[in-house]
């Protein structure tokens, strides 16, 4: 969690309403001010501010890219980021992944009763620096306050709007035979770092979110046009839910190898106590890169030049046009079928 | 990883494959006990390394798998009550009863919580006062000095709003059973090396002598279990019959006292039916008398109840080890991790989930070929 950049002083005063109220969504006073001080004060931009219905704003010549996703993580703080710096990375990272450069950010806030003020201006602090920082702006939202016990605490949506500047087709459909597997950085580390903290499971030293923005290093391989057969970030149900969705639309064999895919020494502990696969674990800050192999060692070069992609590595390669299918070489050198995780992630009895 | 990665060394895997494939000369059929080698062996792709006379059988050592149907419909029955907040570990969630399961029964508004120690599940009791605390006590002797203390300390405690729904199940009987049926063709074993950490060895002696069967004492990692397959087939090759411990970095004789202490203290020996094999004597373990009062189900009247269990699922001959799990018919087809008929699908250390994650391609044009 980033402390450096937060301002304790919750600018509706805490005597006067240390907790969300319904009334703080009835359409009154109370809800005036909680979009004026809070979330007007926080975000305010000159599209933002002018306080309409509906932002308008020109966009450049060029394709666009629009994402959306809801953010419903528990803890709301936790190891590494927040659901705030998540609800904007997350975004930016949906367009990313069609090698867009994000621009806007809706926000949409579901708030149950009761959730401290406190926690909210943490939580919208947390929003306003990773959108600094991402180079995006949040130019419209909404606020919806629910009954008690209908929530858990704090929901949050955001819609982004990215342009294209570039040319190419990157999606499962340009994945060729001979394409080089890229991952940006370790897998796992965003998973366990949230069941770390939700289940109490103490390890020698804190595992980290991963949450992070990646399309600067998205943008950079663009720039030193790099050809892209296709890029996908690796949330929920991990490296291997991504490499068989990809498989599957791609009508492609893949091959990766175990020994060749970073997992940090923690992570790696932590889910072979729990009978968990860093491979099908999320992560929040990692991506998932196709590159022709002329274009291998230069997009590892960039890629590493990058802080967020400096541990990428090169994992596998397309194997052929066929029947959809990944497979994993094993540390002992025979190879399996890498499947997607069924359902929820369920720790082992021993 | 430390204490890890040395044993998942490829060189060394070649090495005790290499050695395994020297020495033998005939067709030996062995069976791993544990579902945590089971697992390893084909996530790793170890039997790959063997010989092709070595056919490795899958025990019925995965605690989840062998639950029988009628604990639980006991565990969905209770955990489906409004008092009730149901504890149990992650993988017994998915485990298909008669008609739902316990996700499906958490998706209606049953209060069911994964706890990762059955001690978390009396903190639950003592923080909830005005609710009834119920733990899913299932496994091995591996998790019984766990569950054995969680009782204790309710005890202590005296938790009146505190109950465990026991199966829990013990290995020695279980070899005993498969050795005696006569369709058995098991030749030797891997027993399972975390059960012997807490029980010790001295249990398969009589085994040994009675049966003539080679037991070795196995790890997890792939290097344990090639070398316990190695000094299996060592055993079958020169004709002996011999307790061994290839896990001694983790295993002694005796075992761990103190958690035998307790496992006795809490638990009688009871006659327990296991989930597609039937009912083996004295091979469970059920509360004592002096702890009666926390058994979940007779606290809430299920205690006589009995359920059949589907025909369609093999899982019965797979964990005596007379099928494989591409075998079934119903294998990849109605049986799938996601719709399980057998438990043996469900469990990441069921057979059959296990050949489905790694397998299930191979098992296909296997199944076609023949």
């Amino acid at each position: 969690m980033n402390t450096s950049n937060f301002s304790a002083a919750c600018p509706i005063p805490i005597s006067q309403y240390p907790h969300v109220l319904m009334a703080h969504g009835g359409g009154g006073t109370l809800m005036h001010r909680l979009l004026e001080d809070v979330f007007g004060k926080a975000f305010s931009n000159p599209i933002l501010d002018t306080r309409h219905d509906s932002a308008q704003f020109t966009v450049p010549p060029g394709r666009l890219a629009m994402t959306t996703d809801s953010y419903v993580v528990r803890p709301i703080f936790f190891p590494g980021g927040d659901i705030g710096s998540m609800a904007i990375h997350g975004t930016v990272n949906d367009l990313a992944m069609s090698g867009a450069r994000p621009l806007y950010l809706s926000c949409g806030f579901i708030i149950e009763e009761g959730l401290p003020m406190e926690t909210l201006w943490r939580v919208v602090c947390s929003m306003r620096d990773t959108a600094k920082k991402c180079g995006v702006q949040i130019v419209t939202g909404d606020t919806k306050v629910v009954d008690k016990g209908k929530g858990d605490g704090l929901f949050i949506n955001t819609t982004g709007l990215g342009v294209i500047e570039h040319a190419q087709t990157i999606s499962p459909q340009s994945v060729q035979p001979g394409d080089a597997i890229l991952v940006s950085g370790d897998l796992g580390r965003h998973g366990m770092a949230i069941m770390a903290v939700r289940e109490g499971l103490e390890f020698e030293s804190t595992i980290e979110s991963d949450s992070a923005p990646v399309h600067e290093a998205v943008l950079k391989l663009l720039e030193a046009d790099v050809e892209i057969h296709c890029l996908r970030d690796l949330t929920r149900g991990g490296l291997a839910s991504a490499l068989n969705e990809i498989a599957e639309a791609a009508g492609m064999k893949i091959a990766v190898e175990q020994k060749l895919i970073p997992v940090q020494e923690q992570v790696h502990a932590a889910c072979e106590m729990l009978g968990l696969d860093p491979l099908h674990v999320a992560n929040e800050g990692r991506f998932v890169a196709f590159i022709p192999a002329k274009d291998e060692a230069r997009a590892l070069q960039i890629l590493r030049g990058v802080g967020v992609s400096a541990h990428a590595a090169l994992i596998g390669k397309v194997v052929e046009k066929a029947a959809p299918l990944v497979t994993l070489k094993s540390e002992l050198g025979v190879s399996r079928i890498l499947d997607m995780p069924s359902g929820e992630q369920l720790p082992r009895i021993c | 990883m430390k204490f890890m990665d040395e044993y998942r060394d490829a060189e060394l895997a070649q090495k005790f494959a290499r050695e395994i494939h020297r020495i033998t000369t005939r067709h030996w059929k062995i069976m791993e006990v544990c579902g945590g080698q089971t697992h390893a062996i084909v996530k790793f792709g170890i039997d790959e390394l063997l010989p092709k006379q070595i056919e490795l059988i899958h025990g019925p050592g995965c605690p989840v798998c062998v639950t029988p149907l009628e604990v639980i419909d006991q565990a969905l029955e209770i955990a489906a009550r409004p008092e009730v907040i149901f504890t149990s570990f992650g993988d017994m969630l998915r485990v298909p009863g008669s008609t739902t399961d316990l996700l499906s029964v958490k998706a209606k508004g049953g209060d069911v919580r994964i706890v990762y120690s059955p001690l978390d599940a009396v903190k639950i009791a003592e923080l909830n006062p005005a609710r009834e605390v119920v733990f899913f006590g299932v496994g091995f002797e591996t998790t019984a000095p766990a569950t054995a203390m969680a009782v204790y300390q309710a005890a202590q405690k005296k938790l009146n709003n505190f109950s465990m729904l026991i199966s829990h199940v013990l290995v020695p009987p279980a070899i005993e059973a498969l050795m005696s049926s006569p369709n058995c063709q098991v030749q030797a074993f891997l027993a399972a090396g975390h059960v012997c950490t807490v029980m010790g060895y001295e249990e398969y002696f009589p085994l040994v002598e009675k049966y003539r069967v080679p037991i070795v004492v196995t790890g997890f990692e792939p290097l344990d279990i090639l070398h316990g397959v190695l000094l299996t087939v060592q055993q079958l090759e020169s004709g002996r019959a011999e307790v061994e411990n290839q896990y001694a970095r983790a295993v002694t004789r005796a075992g761990n006292q103190p958690a035998q202490d307790l496992i006795k203290k809490v638990f009688k020996v009871v006659p327990r039916k296991w989930r597609g094999v039937g009912e083996i004597a004295q091979s469970g373990l059920g509360l004592a008398d002096a702890f009666a009062a926390f058994d979940a189900a007779k606290k809430f009247g299920l205690a006589d109840r009995h359920v059949d269990e589907p025909a369609e699922c093999m899982a019965g001959l797979i964990l005596q080890g007379l099928k494989k799990p591409h075998e079934c018919p119903a294998f990849g087809r109605k049986c799938t991790p996601e719709h399980p008929l057998g438990a043996t699908m469900v469990s990441s250390e069921g057979a059959c989930a296990a050949y489905y994650r790694y397998r299930r391609h191979d098992a296909a044009e296997k199944a076609v070929v023949k």
